[in-house]
Formats: C-alpha cells, sequence, structure tokens
C-alpha cells in the first residue's frame, strides 16, 4: 500500500473537514488532560480498572461518542436524499456511510449501551461484589473500545467499509471490492466480537453461580433475567459471526473460495452465516431493553410486574425461534417455496410471545399509581410506536408478500420502528432510571422529558413517510433521485423529522452538562425512585464493595418489601470483603491486538505475526501470575459506610 | 475464601476455583458453536470441488487412523494425569501430561505431513471451495491444538514450580477439559470428513 492509496479518504472535502475536526479534538482533549494534570487519574481510575462500575460507565461513554457519530451519518443520509440529484455526497462516500451507520448503531452503540447497563447494574441486582471475571470483563471493554477506533479511523485511513452492514458476497469480496474498505469491516468486528463473546461468557457465569442466598431463578429480577437470555444468545451466536469473518479475511486476503464466484465458492453462503448471527443479534440487543421497560414500568406504576412468569417463559420461546427465522432476511434471493414457508411461520411465532410481553406491561400499568418521569415516559412511548414496527414486521415475515417489500423503504422504516423504540427507548430509559445510581445526583426531569417528546415526534416524523416511500417502490440505499419521480416531499419531511431527532439527542448531552452543574441540588440517596430491586438498597454512588453485608432474599422485590417493613436489608455483621486487583494488562493487551488488526487489514502480515506473538506472550504472562487479589477490612468499610450514610 | 470441603476435589474447591470450571464449560459451549459453524460449511461445499481434487481422491486411511491413535490415546493419558493430580501425586502427574503432550505433538506432526501430501496433489486451501472449508476445519482443529501444547507446558512448569494445590490443580483441570474437547471434536472429523469421504 502506498501513502496516496492510505490517505486516498481525504481527497474529500467533507472528509477532510472532518479528520480536521477529530485532529483538533482529540489534540484539545489531549491538552486538556496534560492541563488539568489528570493523566494518572485516568490510568489509575479507569485504564487499570476491573471494578464493573467503572467499566459499565465506560462503554455508555463510548457508546454515546458512537451514538454521535452514527447520528451524524444518518443526518448526513437525510440531508443528502431530502431533495433530487442532490450533490452533497456521491455514491461512494454515501454507500460508505450507511455501511457505517448500521454497523456502528448496532455494535458500537446499542450493543455497548447495553453491555454498559448490565456492568452497572446486574452484579447491584443479584447482590454480588463483582462479576465472575473481573480482569476478562476488562479485557472485553478494552477489545470492544479497539475495534470502535477501526471502525471510525478507517474514514481517513484507507476508506471506509462500503458493502453495506450484511457485506454480502460477492460485492463485498476482494474482486468488486479491491481497497482495504472491507477488510476493516471484517477486522474491527472480529475484535470488538471477541470482547462481546467474553463478555458473555462473564455475564452468564455470574448470573448463575454469584446470585445473593435465597435468590432463587424465579426471583430474579426481570432486568437480570432478559440479560441472562441475551447473554446466553451471544454465547451462541458470536461465534458464528468469527467464523463467517475469518472466512471473509481469508477470501479476501489469503484467496480462498468460500464465497467466491468461481471453483465452486457460494456466495449465499455468506448471506446464511451472517444472519444465522444477525437475527439473534436482533434479540440480544431488544431483550434486555425489555428488561428495563419491566423494571420501569414496576417502579414507576408502584405495582409489581403482571405476569412474571410468562416474561420469563416468553423470553425463553424468543430465544429459541431467534435461532430458527434467519432467512425471512432474503426470501427474494432464491430459495423454494418450502424454504420461504417455514421460515414465514417461524417468523410470525415470534410475535405470539412477544404479544404476551405487551400485555403484561399494559397490565402491570392498570390500576397502578403512574408516575411520568422521564424512564417512564420512554416507557410508555415504547408500546404503542414498538407495536406498530411489530406488525409491519408480521406483514414482512409474509413471504410472498416480501416480494414487494423487500430492499425497500419499507423495511428500514420496520426495522428502525423495532430498534428505535425498542432498543434506543430501552437504552435511554435505563440511562435516566439508572443514571443516579451510577453517580449519586439525577438528571433533571424537565430537559430530560423535553429530549422524550423531541425523540419520541421526531422519530415518527422521520420514519414513517418512509413506510409510504417503501410502498411507492423506493429501493433502499439509493444515494439519490430524480425529481421525475416524486419522492421528494416525503424524503424531505424525513429529513426535518431527523433534524428534530438531532435536536432530541442534543438535548441528552445538554442535560448531562446542566445535571452536572447543579448536581448539589440534584443529589439524591440510594433510593431516589421508590424503586423495587436489590440496587437500590445500597448507595449512591455505589461503594467500590458494592453491599457492605449481602442481603439474603426470600422473595422476588425484597427490597421492596424490605422497605414497607422497615427492614434493613444490610443488617448482618461486616466482614473482610475480597477485591480483585486492578491492571493494565487487558488494555495494553488490546492496543497489541488493535494494532494487529489494523496491520493485518492493510496486508502487513509480517509485522501481524509479531503482534500476534506479543498476544500470546500477554497470555503466558497471565498464567504466570499469582494474583490472589486484596481484602477492604471490616475498619475501612464500617468508616465508608459512615461517610456514606452521613451524606444521605 | 477458604472454606475446606474434602467432599469436592481440589481442583472446585474456593469460589473461584468454582467460577472457572463453571465458565470454562460456557467457553466449550462457544467453541461447539464454533466447530458446528465449519463443519456446515464443510457440508454445503463438500460437492464443490470445482476442477481441483476431490475428498475421495486425496483421503488416505493411514495418516488419520495414526492420527486417531495419537489424539485417542492421549485423551486416556490426559485422564490418568489428572486422576493422579487427584492422589496428589505430583511426578506421576507431570508424567502423564508429559506423555499427553508427546501424543498431541506426534498427531500434529502426522496432520502437518498430510496437508503437505494435499499440496503436493495440488490441493490447496485456494483451490475449490471444497478445500478451502476443509483445510480451515482442520486447520482450526490443529491451531486448537498447537494452542493447546503451548498451554500445556506452562501447565506442565506451574505444576512442577508450586506442586498441586488448589490453584495448579484447577488449571490442569481446565486444561483437561480443553484437551479432551479437541478429542470429541477429532471423532467428528474423523466420522464424518475422513469416513464419509472415503466412502
Amino acid at each position: 500500500m502506498t501513502m496516496s492509496e492510505i490517505f486516498a479518504p481525504l481527497k474529500e472535502p467533507l472528509i477532510m473537514g472532518t479528520a480536521v475536526g477529530i485532529m483538533v479534538g482529540v489534540i484539545a482533549v489531549i491538552a486538556g488532560l496534560t492541563y488539568f494534570k489528570l493523566w494518572g487519574w485516568l490510568y489509575n481510575n479507569y485504564i487499570k480498572t476491573v471494578d464493573h462500575k467503572k467499566i459499565g460507565v465506560m462503554y455508555i461513554f463510548v457508546a454515546l461518542v458512537m451514538l454521535f457519530k452514527g447520528g451524524v451519518e444518518a443526518l448526513l443520509m437525510r440531508a443528502q436524499t431530502a431533495v433530487p440529484d442532490n450533490k452533497l455526497l456521491n455514491s461512494e462516500h454515501y454507500n460508505e456511510i450507511f455501511t457505517t451507520h448500521g454497523v456502528l448503531m448496532i455494535l458500537f452503540v446499542a450493543m455497548p449501551f447495553l453491555f454498559g447497563l448490565f456492568n452497572v447494574v446486574i452484579p447491584l441486582q443479584i447482590g454480588a461484589r463483582d462479576v465472575a471475571f473481573p480482569r476478562l470483563n476488562a479485557l472485553s471493554f478494552w477489545l470492544f473500545a479497539a475495534g470502535a477506533v477501526l471502525i471510525n479511523v478507517s474514514f481517513i485511513i484507507g476508506g471506509s467499509p462500503n458493502a453495506g452492514w450484511t457485506s454480502y458476497f460477492p460485492l463485498a469480496g476482494i474482486e468488486y471490492n479491491p481497497g482495504v474498505n472491507n477488510n476493516y469491516y471484517a477486522w474491527s468486528l472480529q475484535i470488538s466480537g471477541l470482547g462481546s463473546l467474553m463478555t458473555g461468557i462473564n455475564f452468564v457465569t455470574t448470573i448463575v453461580k454469584m446470585r445473593a442466598p435465597g435468590m432463587t431463578w424465579m426471583k430474579v429480577p426481570m432486568f437480570t433475567w432478559s440479560s441472562f437470555i441475551a447473554n446466553i444468545i451471544v454465547v451462541f451466536a458470536f461465534p458464528v459471526l468469527t467464523v463467517a469473518l475469518i472466512m471473509m479475511t481469508m477470501d479476501r486476503q489469503f484467496g480462498t473460495k468460500f464465497f467466491s464466484t468461481e471453483d465452486g465458492g457460494m456466495d449465499m453462503l455468506w448471506a446464511n452465516l451472517f444472519w444465522v448471527w444477525g437475527h439473534p443479534e436482533v434479540y440480544i440487543v431488544i431483550l434486555p431493553a425489555f428488561g428495563v421497560f419491566s423494571e420501569v414500568i414496576a417502579t414507576f406504576s408502584r405495582k409489581n410486574l403482571f405476569g412474571y412468569g410468562s416474561m420469563v417463559a416468553s423470553m425463553i420461546i424468543i430465544s429459541l425461534l431467534s435461532f430458527l427465522v434467519w432467512a425471512h432476511h432474503f426470501y427474494t434471493m432464491g430459495h423454494g417455496v418450502v424454504v420461504n414457508g417455514v421460515f414465514s411461520i417461524t417468523t410470525m411465532l415470534i410475535a405470539v410471545p412477544t404479544g404476551v410481553k405487551i400485555f403484561n406491561w399494559l397490565l402491570t400499568m392498570r390500576h397502578g399509581r403512574i408516575t411520568f418521569t422521564t424512564p417512564m415516559l420512554y416507557a410508555l412511548g415504547f408500546i404503542p410506536i414498538f407495536t406498530i414496527g411489530g406488525v409491519t414486521g408480521v406483514m414482512l415475515a409474509m413471504a410472498s408478500a416480501d416480494y414487494q417489500y423487500h430492499n425497500t423503504l419499507f423495511l428500514v422504516a420496520h426495522f428502525h420502528y423495532v430498534l428505535i423504540p425498542g432498543t434506543v427507548f430501552g437504552i435511554l430509559a435505563g440511562y435516566h432510571f439508572w443514571w443516579p445510581k451510577m453517580f449519586g445526583f439525577k438528571l433533571n426531569e424537565k430537559i430530560g422529558q423535553v429530549g422524550f417528546w423531541l425523540i419520541a415526534i421526531g422519530f415518527n416524523v422521520t420514519f414513517f413517510p418512509m413506510f409510504i416511500l417503501g410502498l411507492d417502490g423506493y429501493a433502499r440505499r439509493m444515494y439519490t433521485y430524480s425529481a421525475e419521480t416524486g419522492y421528494m416531499t416525503l424524503n424531505m419531511i424525513s429529513f426535518i423529522g431527523a433534524l428534530v431527532l438531532a435536536l432530541g439527542f442534543a438535548t441528552l448531552v445538554y442535560n448531562i452538562y446542566y445535571s452536572l452543574r447543579h448536581r448539589k441540588e440534584l443529589a439524591c440517596g440510594g433510593d431516589p425512585w421508590d424503586a423495587r430491586s436489590l440496587e437500590w438498597a445500597t448507595h449512591s454512588p455505589v461503594p467500590e464493595y458494592n453491599f457492605a453485608v449481602v442481603p439474603t432474599i426470600s422473595r422476588l422485590d425484597e427490597f421492596w418489601y424490605a422497605k414497607k417493613e422497615g427492614r434493613d436489608l444490610q443488617a448482618g455483621k461486616i466482614e473482610d470483603i475480597h477485591m480483585p486487583n486492578d491492571s493494565a494488562a487487558p488494555f495494553w493487551q488490546s492496543v497489541v491486538m488493535g494494532l494487529f488488526a489494523f496491520f493485518f487489514i492493510f496486508n502487513e502480515i509480517g509485522i501481524a505475526i509479531a503482534l500476534g506473538v506479543v498476544t500470546l506472550i500477554f497470555m503466558a504472562v497471565r498464567s504466570f501470575e499469582i494474583d490472589e487479589g486484596r481484602h477492604i477490612h471490616i475498619k475501612e468499610i464500617e468508616e465508608e459506610e459512615r461517610r456514606l450514610r452521613g451524606d444521605r | 475464601m477458604s472454606k475446606h470441603n474434602n467432599s469436592v476435589p481440589l481442583e472446585y474447591q474456593g469460589e473461584e476455583n468454582d467460577l472457572k470450571i463453571f465458565g470454562f464449560w460456557i467457553f466449550l459451549g462457544a467453541e461447539i458453536v464454533l466447530f458446528a459453524t465449519l463443519f456446515t460449511t464443510y457440508f454445503t461445499l463438500v460437492n464443490r470441488t470445482g476442477s481441483a481434487p476431490t475428498g475421495p481422491e486425496l483421503f488416505e486411511i493411514g495418516p488419520v487412523i495414526l492420527e486417531t491413535f495419537l489424539l485417542l490415546t492421549s485423551s486416556f493419558t490426559i485422564g490418568l494425569g489428572v486422576h493422579a493430580m487427584r492422589l496428589g501425586r505430583v511426578k506421576p502427574m507431570i508424567v502423564f501430561y508429559i506423555i499427553t503432550l508427546l501424543l498431541g505433538a506426534g498427531f500434529l506432526a502426522v496432520e502437518i505431513d498430510e496437508f503437505i501430501t494435499y499440496v503436493d496433489h495440488g490441493a490447496t486451501i485456494t483451490s475449490s471451495a471444497f478445500l478451502s472449508a476443509l483445510m480451515t476445519l482442520l486447520g482450526t482443529h490443529g491451531a486448537h491444538v498447537t494452542f493447546g501444547l503451548l498451554w500445556g507446558i506452562a501447565i506442565i512448569i506451574q505444576v512442577s514450580k508450586h506442586g498441586i494445590n488448589k490453584r495448579t490443580a484447577n488449571k490442569a483441570f481446565i486444561f483437561s477439559l480443553y484437551w479432551h474437547f479437541l478429542d470429541v471434536v477429532w471423532i467428528f472429523l474423523f466420522s464424518f470428513i475422513y469416513l464419509k469421504g472415503m466412502m
């Protein structure tokens, strides 16, 4: 690769401008950290940490930054298509933007945001000191971060992936896509996917093995239940992606023939493997959001969750069905009537358990004393909007009708109607709900509610017109259209909606700034919402050891009943608490693995192998390391508890 | 932390040890999916040989039987190693682990030789979709064995340095799970690639 090829993307003014902007931003951050002498603080408190709460906060922070980037891409796409024959973006740049928008939003916004919530909330909800493997948890985060860096630098160095987030062959193959663009796709997903797999193993182990005494399976809070199922799906779905990406890399970089159009290769094999992972992936990002809604709706209706058992059962059924529907993503791509028929039925079946959940939420609210807080607004907005997404999903599930909808904006509207009210509202509800637990003060309610209305209205204005455009035959991923098609009006409305949506997301950022400045007035105790599950039984922000005394559980919503009965859940005797040691190794190992991937992307195999050996050395060092952890002594715990109680 | 319960083997004692073994089983679950995906790919592409050699033209029973013999025996010897560990006898344990790794290395040598033979017959990983799938599946298993050899050496060094204690017993036991798993995968490779391919 020559320098001119590597920096080819910079020839475009828009990318050059972004690159300069990023440079200025990075320099400003570095200068700020140096000026305020914060490097040591950052290194010791965050880069080295194995504390699940801090790792959770870092996940959410990175997810918000990526949300900003994915959002800007979305705005650019809407701006480009707002008027016919627009010259804002050329076709190549448009291809890159819709590809990275999809990749970023699913894998670098939705997943890490949820992983952040898992990290912050799950150990607290089950009364654990930390996750099962704290050091592995740090490695998961840093690998994800390395993947995020790779996909972002691709814009400036070498060129971004441009074959759609699904990267179907043969388009994504070396024959039609000779640049490094799709190597970035393979490697950034591979590296962050490894992190996701480790997270899955970690949380399955944590939830199975580390629940507080007495917390049997039917006493586990619903967010933990839903996340448990999502993590099981992670463990069984991500290896499929790992293998598919390895085969993509080998096809592109070593000339194997898996997906090629010659020597027996089969391009449809990629589509199948991709969606065998990809469809369960949808449920990985939606089930935990369902869990958030369950917590939020029960809390703000002042009632216990309706139909707990059926909630659990429906999620288990959904998780099984999620592996049996993948072919509905390409009904039109040449399988026969029988295959299409079977996949139609399994797909429609998913609507049944999902409908059960919707009714459970509605019945939880029935006769409840509802308070309209920001998280509750998101939960309330979710139900009707998500139902539209679900119903259009059943329309798409009908294979014969799908020939009309396939690859049109109707489909794009459908999955945004599922993922935005489902996942995005879910993570925003969780974010507003658990923010006080993370930082000890609430976010401003008024700004939060204004943000909700802007996002809910902006969303519908943006995406509803796409249903109509799609039915009128507007194909997705078109970078422009001519005036005679008559597509402009609805596209323009959609663009205006996108601006409102952007304004809504801007209020989220403003709310952080505002609430940070007014944190004294917004400060709150351990249980600001009068909530039900165990995470609210400890202080806010949570001390390092989580619970001075691990509570014993006798029923679901133990904390709620303890409050009503005036019992102190942490009344037992304080003992020394065993904690894991911090370590910088996960960070440096991820740096090395990120560089390994980077050189691999540019076919510098020699350097890549050397860095691969360094990774093995990291693992060997870890194997020989004797790490007994450390203890927090009774005296320190008592002092900390007194200090935190005094604060309240 | 140090709750001593003599009814539980050493490698399970203590909360951390218990978590590690359970977590490793979950990891093996993920590994099963990984190999299942590779097998599926292989079955999909098995007849798509292009103009390159086919399975029946390439496969020879001799080396494959030898590989099977070596790997199955190594699964037995590591079982003896774990048995020795449970009896608290360091030396036999280390000897059995060394034999295990030697058998593993023997397996690997035969497999590499087999790959070289394939290439000599004009069958490389880029020749056809069938060969890409075959060599990736076998290669992934072989890479696992190679990693196992490095890992096993690290375990042997630690056991000989620190003796058998809760920490080393836990590591040695988890390694044995990994090794048995590779053996199970090989049984599937042997049956569904070679035997089926030679029929």
